[in-house]
């Protein structure tokens, strides 16, 4: 390896033994021996006990796959731990999930289960289990999540701390496969969603609710004045001058939808704030076309302050929608198709979410989620209507 | 200026051949010193984060910070006290509520548009060690399948040259390095290209890196082979990966079947979704063991609720979305012509039942988060293709589509909202591909056709005189 400030590099000659271009490595140096000898031809597989995953091949040869969950955020002294776990069971090998999940795969039962105990039995100084087993079947694995605070330039909430939150809260439903389906949880700093949360049975997004400041004496500086005003998606930005005759721009505030694209074109434009920033939680969107086609999630609450360290009231939300779709949802049934079959006015009245107008669209296409039919249950929300309605009279 | 041979170097090379830091070196504290670490800032709101049973970031950051103070300080090129600092800086933000990140930051590597993001902290008074805090994508391997010696080769390099700190994995599928400062860029980028044989992955507006789900490495239900397409198609396309000339990011995503368990459909400008044309492959004897009890519905999903006995008609025949299944008590019959191919009887009895022989991938396009027009899926256009190598007939399609979006895309246009800007007509003609009911879930209900003049016997041009004659004012 290279050593010393500049390493390999020459920073006066910085074309001199460049490599570029060469891609990833090639995937198949790095799989297992069993996984190398049976691909393509796996007949079948079978979740032994949470965390615990037998795939069976047509050779006869059977890996046992081990997943384990955690924190995306890893230090290398926590990827040499999974190494040498990784050396001493799996003969060197290991490889992570798309939900950044870690899975340890073997040729034998017996090592599987060891390996188990072993990963149990690490844990974190304070207590906190370095590699808990589970995230298989019906129960709820790693949430996906972007950076936060940790290192985003435009994140309206944080995201490691929130997530780690609501895991510890829901802990058992990652150990265990008792949900009538799987649940899928995401978390996006931003509506910029790095993460693509727009799609998951439960999504935690970051809003920001105040339009963006503007930086007069630097914004013509280090911003492109047209690109500025093409950024906003609702026109709500022109071209301006301060008094003093500066170029700069003015926001029709009354138009802003808070989407924050103006501040990722332009850094004089901040607006990030910690009363006007927190949360939405929305729900019922699925990936897979299983049964019924993919479905967005939709805007279930949509505020909730920040409140770091722990989110209590995330929390509360989460674990409350999770509680009462697990009692109530039929077999196979995902959050989402659980909502669609009950009406989502069973939905807000079963979890006892308020329902506000902010769930009302009135963005583009807004009028494809009117409901015009007839067709509706009663819930406490419509004797409310009623009432509102004696009253205005 | 790609070095041959440098795709497969992990299969004889070792940590060994390549390792910075001893094992002392190391596992240079006890667990006493670490129980007893004190961050260098008072952290006592994450320090709330260690609490709890999930793995706690905060325990993992201190463990890291620890081992760099013990490190020998020639041992390290970017200041030992980075996590500290980092820790220092998050502490900050969970009392004042914001971020102190500042705004973007233009580095890379030389002859690169993107694969570094530039990261200043806006607080470097307190926290001069993250003053600067690159982080770097680097193209994972096809799976995120690893060899440990790859692994831990990758730890000291960054170790040695940033803050020790990782993400595994990135949204998009990257091994995310999270944090150096400026100069250690290059020398990071020459260790990675000639030491790990590996490369940057996409950021800005690029072909992001390729991802694919885990296919026939290890899933009896992938249609295609994932991976080497995805390899492919990554290694086909560098230029367009690490150098930016589109009007925003592309990506692709390669999902085995329709289970989309990398959520393709949701996320990629092309999704790239298994299928197949012929017969489900149906195990009679395998279907009566289901119902009579002996194997678990689901591959054992369910284990830990008691559902009650599985009970096929309710399980499978009746949520059938295309109510093409029937089961006399003995024999399962399904009328393959109407299958919509969901997937959900092959995941209720994987043993039974298996995917068809006669495989492909149908080809989805437009897929995004909300920033701007709203967040959007994949819409079908191409029903069915086959995928084998070298996929000349996918590359074809990828670069008449590049090649219409680079024309027509306005900036930060998505491909998705270019086809909603100039129309689904014009896209299937980038495509020329015909107009088909499997691109929609039903004909518009409006009637406001966009006639051409060409269609309409007689064109436009007519003469108002002549008109009048028939019609006076």
């Amino acid at each position: 390896m290279s050593l010393g400030k500049f390493g390999y590099y020459n920073p006066d000659k910085p074309l001199e033994d460049r490599i570029t271009d060469i891609g990833p490595p090639h995937y198949e140096q790095f799989f297992p021996p069993i996984i190398k000898r049976n691909y393509g031809k796996w007949l079948y597989h079978e979740i032994l006990e949470p965390g615990l995953i037998v795939h069976v091949s047509e050779t006869g040869e059977k890996a046992y796959t081990v997943r384990v969950g955690g924190a995306r955020l890893m230090s290398v002294q926590h990827i040499r731990e999974i190494c040498d776990i990784a050396d001493k069971y799996c003969d060197g090998y290991v490889r992570w999930t798309t939900r950044n999940c870690i899975e340890f795969i073997t040729d034998s039962e017996e090592k599987a289960r060891e390996l188990m105990k072993d990963l149990e039995s690490r844990k974190f100084p304070k207590g906190s289990y370095k590699f808990p087993v589970g995230g298989t079947g019906c129960s709820i694995t790693n949430i996906v999540h972007t950076q936060g605070w940790i290192h985003c330039h435009t994140p309206a909430t944080d995201a490691s701390g929130i997530v780690k939150s609501v895991h510890d809260a829901l802990f058992d439903y990652f150990k265990t496969m008792k949900l009538p389906a799987k649940l899928r949880i995401s978390l996006a700093c931003c509506l910029n969603m790095c993460g693509a949360v727009h799609c998951s049975d439960i999504a935690i997004l970051g809003v920001h609710r105040k339009p963006p400041m503007v930086d007069d004496e630097v914004l013509a500086k280090i911003c492109e004045i047209p690109l500025v005003v093409a950024a906003c998606p609702l026109g709500a930005i022109r071209p301006a001058k301060t008094e003093d005759g500066r170029k700069t721009v003015r926001v029709n505030q009354d138009r802003c939808m808070f989407c924050g694209n103006c501040y990722t074109m332009c850094a004089a434009m901040p607006l990030a704030d910690k009363e006007g920033d927190g949360v939405a939680i929305l729900a019922g969107g699925k990936i897979s076309n299983r049964k019924t086609p993919p479905k967005f999630s939709k805007v279930i609450v949509p505020y909730i302050p920040n409140e770091p360290p722990r989110w209590p009231k995330v929390v509360d939300t989460i674990k409350k929608i999770v509680e009462v779709y697990a009692k109530d949802a039929r077999k196979y049934e995902r959050l989402g198709e659980w909502a669609e079959r009950i009406g989502w006015e069973k939905f807000f009245e079963k979890t006892g979410i308020p329902f506000t107008e902010k769930s009302l669209d009135d963005y583009r296409l807004a009028y494809d989620t009117y409901r015009t039919t007839t067709h509706f249950k009663y819930t406490e929300h419509v004797w409310q209507l009623a009432k509102a309605l004696e009253e205005a009279e | 200026m790609a070095a041959e041979g440098q795709e497969k170097l992990w299969e004889t090379k070792k940590y060994d051949d390549v390792r910075i830091y001893s094992d002392e070196e190391i596992w240079n504290y006890t667990d006493e010193e670490l129980a007893n670490y004190k961050c260098k800032h008072d952290i006592p709101l994450l320090e709330e984060l260690e609490e709890g049973p999930w793995p706690s970031f905060v325990s993992d950051i201190k463990q890291e910070a620890l081992h760099r103070h013990k490190l020998p300080p020639d041992k390290l090129m970017i200041p030992a006290d980075v996590c500290d600092d980092l820790l220092g800086q998050v502490e900050l933000s969970y009392v004042e509520k914001e971020t102190h990140w500042k705004h973007g930051g233009i580095v890379g590597v030389f002859g690169y548009g993107g694969g570094v993001i530039g990261r200043y902290s806006d607080q470097q008074e307190k926290f001069p060690s993250i003053w600067a805090f690159h982080t770097l994508r680097v193209n994972q391997p096809a799976s995120k399948f690893y060899k440990t010696d790859y692994l831990r080769a990758l730890c000291d390099i960054w170790e040695y040259r940033g803050s020790g700190l990782t993400n595994m994995h990135g949204s998009t599928g990257d091994t995310v390095l999270l944090g150096t400062h400026t100069e250690q860029l290059e020398p990071i980028f020459f260790d990675l290209t000639h030491d790990l044989g590996v490369d940057l992955g996409g950021s800005g507006s690029n072909l992001r890196t390729p991802s694919c789900c885990v296919g026939k490495a290890r899933c009896e239900f992938a249609c295609y082979d994932t991976q080497d397409i995805c390899y492919e198609l990554t290694m086909y396309y560098q230029d367009e990966l690490h150098r930016p000339a589109f009007p925003y990011k592309f990506k692709f995503k390669f999902d085995g079947c329709p289970n989309c368990c990398v959520a393709s459909i949701a996320r990629a400008d092309m999704s790239y979704i298994g299928t197949w044309k012929d017969d489900i492959r149906i195990d009679q004897e395998a279907v009566r063991a289901y119902v009579a009890g002996e194997l678990k519905p689901n591959a054992g999903a369910f284990g830990d609720r008691d559902w009650g006995p599985f009970d096929i008609q309710k399980e499978v025949i009746d949520l059938c979305p295309a109510q093409c299944m029937e089961w006399d008590g003995k024999e399962l019959k399904i009328n393959n012509k109407e299958c919509v191919r969901c997937m959900h009887c092959i995941n209720v009895m994987p043993r039974a039942l298996r995917i068809g022989t006669d495989t492909g991938c149908s080809i989805l396009f437009g897929a995004k988060a909300p920033i701007l027009e709203g967040a959007q899926m994949s819409l079908l256009a191409i029903p069915f293709i086959r995928v084998e190598k070298p996929y000349d007939n996918i590359k074809a399609i990828v670069e008449r589509v590049w090649d219409w979006w680079m024309e027509e895309g306005k900036n930060r246009e998505r491909l998705g909202e270019l086809i909603q800007r100039k129309s689904i007509q014009e896209f299937i003609k980038v495509l020329g591909v015909p107009a088909i009911p499997q691109m929609v879930k039903e004909p518009r209900s409006n009637p406001y056709i966009f006639w051409k003049e060409d269609e309409v016997p007689g064109g436009w041009e007519r003469d108002i005189k002549e008109f009048r004659k028939r019609h006076p004012r």
